[in-house]
């Protein structure tokens, strides 16, 4: 059901691609969307499309670099890879998203949960 | 902070790479889709529903190529640049509405920037090189209960120097001149005689040599050394590097050139470029009038100062005022009834920017009048090609083009329309720079320096007259067409009924509006040339035509007051008996020239003055047979005569407004005068004449012998019939013959010299003339525009009125009344705006009342028949309509 997945908060599919790209290497626009999609088990509500205003951005600031190379089926097309400044900011990124679901867990706990304790 | 600019970085690149990166895009969106495809055709999905779930997953197509844009480059900055080019492409479809709109507003900018050009050299930033003009102030002196001003003593300027705590500093310029010979020509220069510290405060620093030093102002011709100007030095002493040290006379004095002052300073007096500055020691050598430095009453020195930051000029003048309050106790003999006022530099009331800034401040009204008009012209000609473009303009509404995007493109049209016409504007400012000093006489063989300054504020003002033009002219329409409502056009259209009414009502009010300001120029343009005709057939009091003027300069030869004498003398005798001399005389200054006459305190034997009364009473030294050669008549008594020399008792002749105010009915010959401790016999009652300028009041002036009150610089009058360049050429045998070194100044008529008086008034009327003219014709276009468009719009109703049996002459009548009714409706506008608006002329209009129903009807007339010749041709055409085809037409 599209209406239950997740959108998507701003800045976090940048965070997914660099994340994806440090996990799997060398890949290409469509392969990046698979994966993201893949594992996060169809959750995420992605146009595939939108991926690629997420790769120039990425790519401006100098996180991931592009080359053009050939496909699978032998088609030419743009593989990304991320760059040591790129693994810089992800690992800085993945700490400030763990700290805020942490963060964001323990909130929502208290609330449920009652006062006592 | 560096990812920021790293990414600005791409962004700019990228506008330049659009098409590169867009076909980037597209291979790599189109390996994609593939990708997709071939994938779901692994799982067994049909070609067709590949194709289409992999769409579906990739959202939309469109969409994210947008995006990609967005994120890539500038998106605002790229809308700009497509409107800019779309706006180019629709200037060069229609070059003809392009060319006449950039005319009309480079006209209106153009003028514009050339006033302010003007007003920031000449009256705000006069002083090239000069630190924190916009602190500096000019110092008068002046007395209770009297008009005008004088100028500060020496002493007091010290004591101003010592006592203020609201300025940095005060200095002293005073102009002077004296004459170098240049080859075989004498050549007046002007100079200043300055205070020591003027360099130092001004942050001038000589090129060669020094500046001057504190001791320099001390003692009475103490110090002959001057600091020389970058012309004089290039010109005079080809720029001899060895020049410090060498040496010059100048009013007979020799002078030590001690520094070299830097390029494109031309000091502090606007209108003229100082050539030489002397210290204030040197003051005896160059004013008349002996040594005043250490004399409070003498009131010789122009003086500035320059406040401290954050000092307001009302400030200042607080604690100027309490210091002039102290000094009228301290010494009541010399300052009672005085005070000191300040003024901002824009007003220096003893230079050329208080001439000028009547004529500047009306040039600016009148320039900004111009601009209007041509808004107004602009404006009607991009309404009608909105009408023209509106079936475009409807279709771009209809797929989608938002409300904000619609103006922005129309005001990008006007701002190239307008940036075009700035440039152009510019251009013609610069080449205007000069034109104020062409208007002008040139004196002596020396132009007046009044040049435009074209500095990043002028620029700056410029830029935002034309952004401010451009909401004027393209806002209007931008408005109407913005405002289309799709059925109501669409609908319209279909049924072929063209504007609305509301359109061409804006159209007319806009030609109202252009008439009426064009009134007003065309009355102030009429009441300023009244003026100079007025200033014209006014007699001066003595004859213009068949007197020469000219002068020998005796001081910068190095006479003295015998040998000056002697020589005059005989000058006299050579020049009457030259074939064609009627008589010869000499005066210390000729009336309405530039030389200032000498003015003392007087006691009249029998006046009692009442007790704020300081009399005192302008008078000039003048030869034997002054009147007769000027034709002054005398009223009674007699003129003077060699006799009246030295040895012989002291004489004067007063004219009849002196006589009127001082003796009353009493005949004053015979009676006695006292003039600086001396008593003279009143042997003499002239007719009262102009003397300082042709607008001046009658007022009382009186004459005594040169040779009872002698200055060896003197001008020499001549009556003859005979033309200046012949009597230039006998006089010049004559000099030669009697002292090799000299040189004759150049000979000019009394007539050419009351010329060269009213020339502000000249260029004032030269100036308002030639943007009146431009203004008519200006409106003139608007209206025939008007008339040919609203013609060509009511073909069908001209047709059908034909068609009805109206005949050739009234439908010409009645194209004609409706453009006359235009106008006439601007005329009433404008006339009722003029009435308040012409008493700003001020000091500018002599001898006619700013309400002159000759102005104002020959404006009504002229504007009458130009729009009658606007509207010719369109009504003409009017008549030529076909009903057949009219009727068919649409």
């Amino acid at each position: 059901m599209p209406a239950s997945k997740l959108d998507l908060l701003q800045g976090t599919l940048d965070l997914m691609v660099l994340q994806t790209l440090a996990a799997m290497g060398r890949l290409h626009g469509y392969g990046i969307a698979r994966r993201i999609e893949q594992v996060s088990g169809d959750a995420v509500l992605l146009n595939q499309g939108t991926i690629y205003a997420s790769l120039v951005r990425l790519q401006q600031r100098g996180w991931i670099s592009a080359e053009w190379g050939t496909s699978t089926n032998n088609r030419k097309a743009k593989f990304y890879s991320i760059t040591k400044r790129g693994r810089k900011q992800l690992s800085e990124d993945a700490a400030y998203w763990q700290r805020l679901s942490d963060v964001m867990g323990r909130v929502l706990a208290l609330s449920e949960g009652s006062d006592t304790k | 902070m560096t990812d920021q600019l790293r990414r600005l970085f791409h962004r700019v690149r990228s506008l330049f790479r659009r098409a590169e990166q867009d076909r980037d895009l597209d291979v790599e969106m189109s390996a994609h889709l593939e990708l997709a495809v071939e994938e779901n055709l692994r799982r067994g999905l049909s070609r067709a529903e590949a194709r289409r779930q992999a769409l579906l997953r990739f959202g939309g197509w469109q969409q994210a190529k947008e995006n990609h844009r967005e994120v890539r480059g500038l998106p605002l900055l790229e809308t700009l640049l497509q409107d800019l080019r779309f706006a180019l492409r629709m200037l060069r479809r229609s070059p003809a509405f392009s060319l006449l709109a950039i005319f009309c507003l480079t006209l209106g900018i153009g003028a514009n920037a050339a006033v302010f050009s003007w007003m920031e050299g000449l009256l705000f930033r006069p002083y090239p090189l000069v630190a924190h003009q916009e602190r500096l102030v000019a110092l008068t002196g002046t007395a209770r209960g009297e008009s005008g001003h004088t100028g500060l003593s020496w002493p007091d300027f010290l004591e101003l120097q010592r006592n203020c705590k609201l300025f940095d500093t005060f200095f002293v310029s005073k102009i002077t001149g004296t004459t170098l010979s240049i080859g075989d020509r004498a050549q007046v220069v002007t100079g200043s005689i300055v205070s020591a510290n003027y360099f130092e405060v001004l942050g001038v620093h000589p090129i060669l040599g020094r500046a001057f030093e504190p001791s320099e102002d001390v003692g009475r011709s103490a110090h002959p050394v001057t600091v020389i100007s970058y012309q004089l030095w290039k010109e005079r002493f080809q720029g001899d590097p060895q020049i410090i040290g060498k040496t010059q006379r100048m009013d007979g004095v020799i002078h030590t050139i001690i520094g070299v002052a830097p390029e494109g300073f031309y000091g502090t007096f606007v209108g003229w470029a100082t050539k030489f500055w002397v210290p204030a020691s040197m003051e005896d050598t160059f004013e008349a009038g002996g040594y005043k430095l250490e004399d409070r009453g003498e009131r010789w020195i122009e003086a500035y100062g320059r406040l401290k930051p954050g000092v307001t000029i009302e400030q200042a003048q607080q604690e100027i005022s309490a210091v002039a309050k102290r000094l009228e106790n301290d010494y009541p003999a010399t300052n009672r009834g005085r005070s000191i006022k300040l003024w901002p530099l824009w007003q220096t009331p003893f230079n050329n920017a208080g001439t000028l800034l009547p004529t500047l401040g009306t040039m600016l009204v009148v320039v900004v009048f111009v601009l209007l008009i041509a808004c107004a012209n602009v404006g009607n000609l991009l309404l009608v090609r909105s009408f023209a473009r509106r079936h475009e303009i409807t279709v771009r509404v209809a797929v989608g083009a938002g409300r904000r995007r619609l103006l922005q493109q129309l005001f990008m049209e006007g701002l190239v329309l307008s940036a075009l016409a700035a440039a152009g504007g510019l251009l013609i400012a610069r080449w205007c720079s000069h034109l104020l000093v062409l208007l002008l006489p040139v004196r002596n063989g020396n132009a007046m320096h009044l040049p435009g300054e074209m500095d990043w504020r002028v620029m700056t003002l410029s830029a935002a007259v034309c952004l401010v033009a451009t909401l004027l002219f393209a806002l209007l329409p931008a408005m109407q067409t913005s405002k289309v409502d799709l059925a109501a056009t669409l609908r319209s259209e279909m049924a072929g009924v063209v504007h609305g009414r509301s359109k061409s009502w804006v159209r007319s009010g806009l030609v109202v509006v252009q008439v009426s300001l064009c009134f007003i120029l065309l009355v102030g343009a009429g009441l300023l040339l009244q003026s100079l005709q007025n200033i014209r057939l006014d007699s001066p009091g003595f004859s213009t035509n068949g007197v020469l003027v000219t002068s020998v300069n005796l001081v910068a030869s190095g006479y003295d007051a015998q040998r000056a004498k002697n020589f005059q003398d005989e000058l006299i005798d050579r020049v009457q008996a030259l074939p064609g001399v009627e008589s010869a005389a000499l005066a210390r200054v000729t009336p309405l020239g530039y030389g200032t006459f000498s003015s003392a305190p007087i006691v009249v034997d029998g006046y009692q003055p009442p007790p704020e009364e300081r009399p005192s009473v302008e008078y000039n030294q003048v030869g034997p047979s002054y009147f007769a050669t000027m034709g002054i008549p005398l009223v009674s008594g007699r003129e003077f005569t060699r006799a009246d020399n030295e040895t012989a008792a002291p004489v004067a002749i007063v004219n009849e407004t002196m006589a009127a105010h001082y003796w009353q009915a009493k005949n004053p010959i015979g009676e006695r005068l006292q003039v600086k401790d001396k008593w003279l016999r009143i042997v003499g009652i002239a007719k009262t004449s102009k003397y300082e300028s042709m607008r001046e009041l009658p007022r009382p002036f009186f004459f005594v012998p040169r040779r009872q009150d002698f200055s060896v610089g003197a001008a020499l009058n001549i009556r003859t019939q005979l033309r200046p360049e012949i009597m230039a050429a006998a006089l010049s045998r004559e000099l030669k013959a009697m002292d090799a070194n000299l040189a004759l100044y150049e000979v000019i008529s009394l007539q050419e010299q009351l010329d060269r008086s009213t020339s502000p008034q000249k260029v004032a009327v030269t100036l308002t003339g030639v943007l009146a003219g431009l203004a008519l014709v200006l409106a003139a276009i608007g209206l025939y525009g008007v008339m040919s468009y609203t013609v060509s719009q009511s073909t069908r109703e001209l047709g059908l009125r034909m068609a009805l049996g109206a005949r050739t002459p009234e439908l010409f009548r009645l194209v004609i009344s409706r453009g006359l009714a235009l106008t006439i409706a601007g005329i009433f506008l404008g006339a009722a705006a003029a009435l308040g608006l012409t008493r700003l002329l001020g000091y500018l209009l002599y001898k006619v009342s700013p309400r002159d129903p000759l102005a104002f009807g020959s404006a009504t007339l002229v504007l009458t028949i130009v729009s009658l010749i606007a509207c010719f041709l369109p009504a003409w055409r009017a008549t030529r309509v076909d009903p057949i085809v009219a009727l068919r037409y649409e």
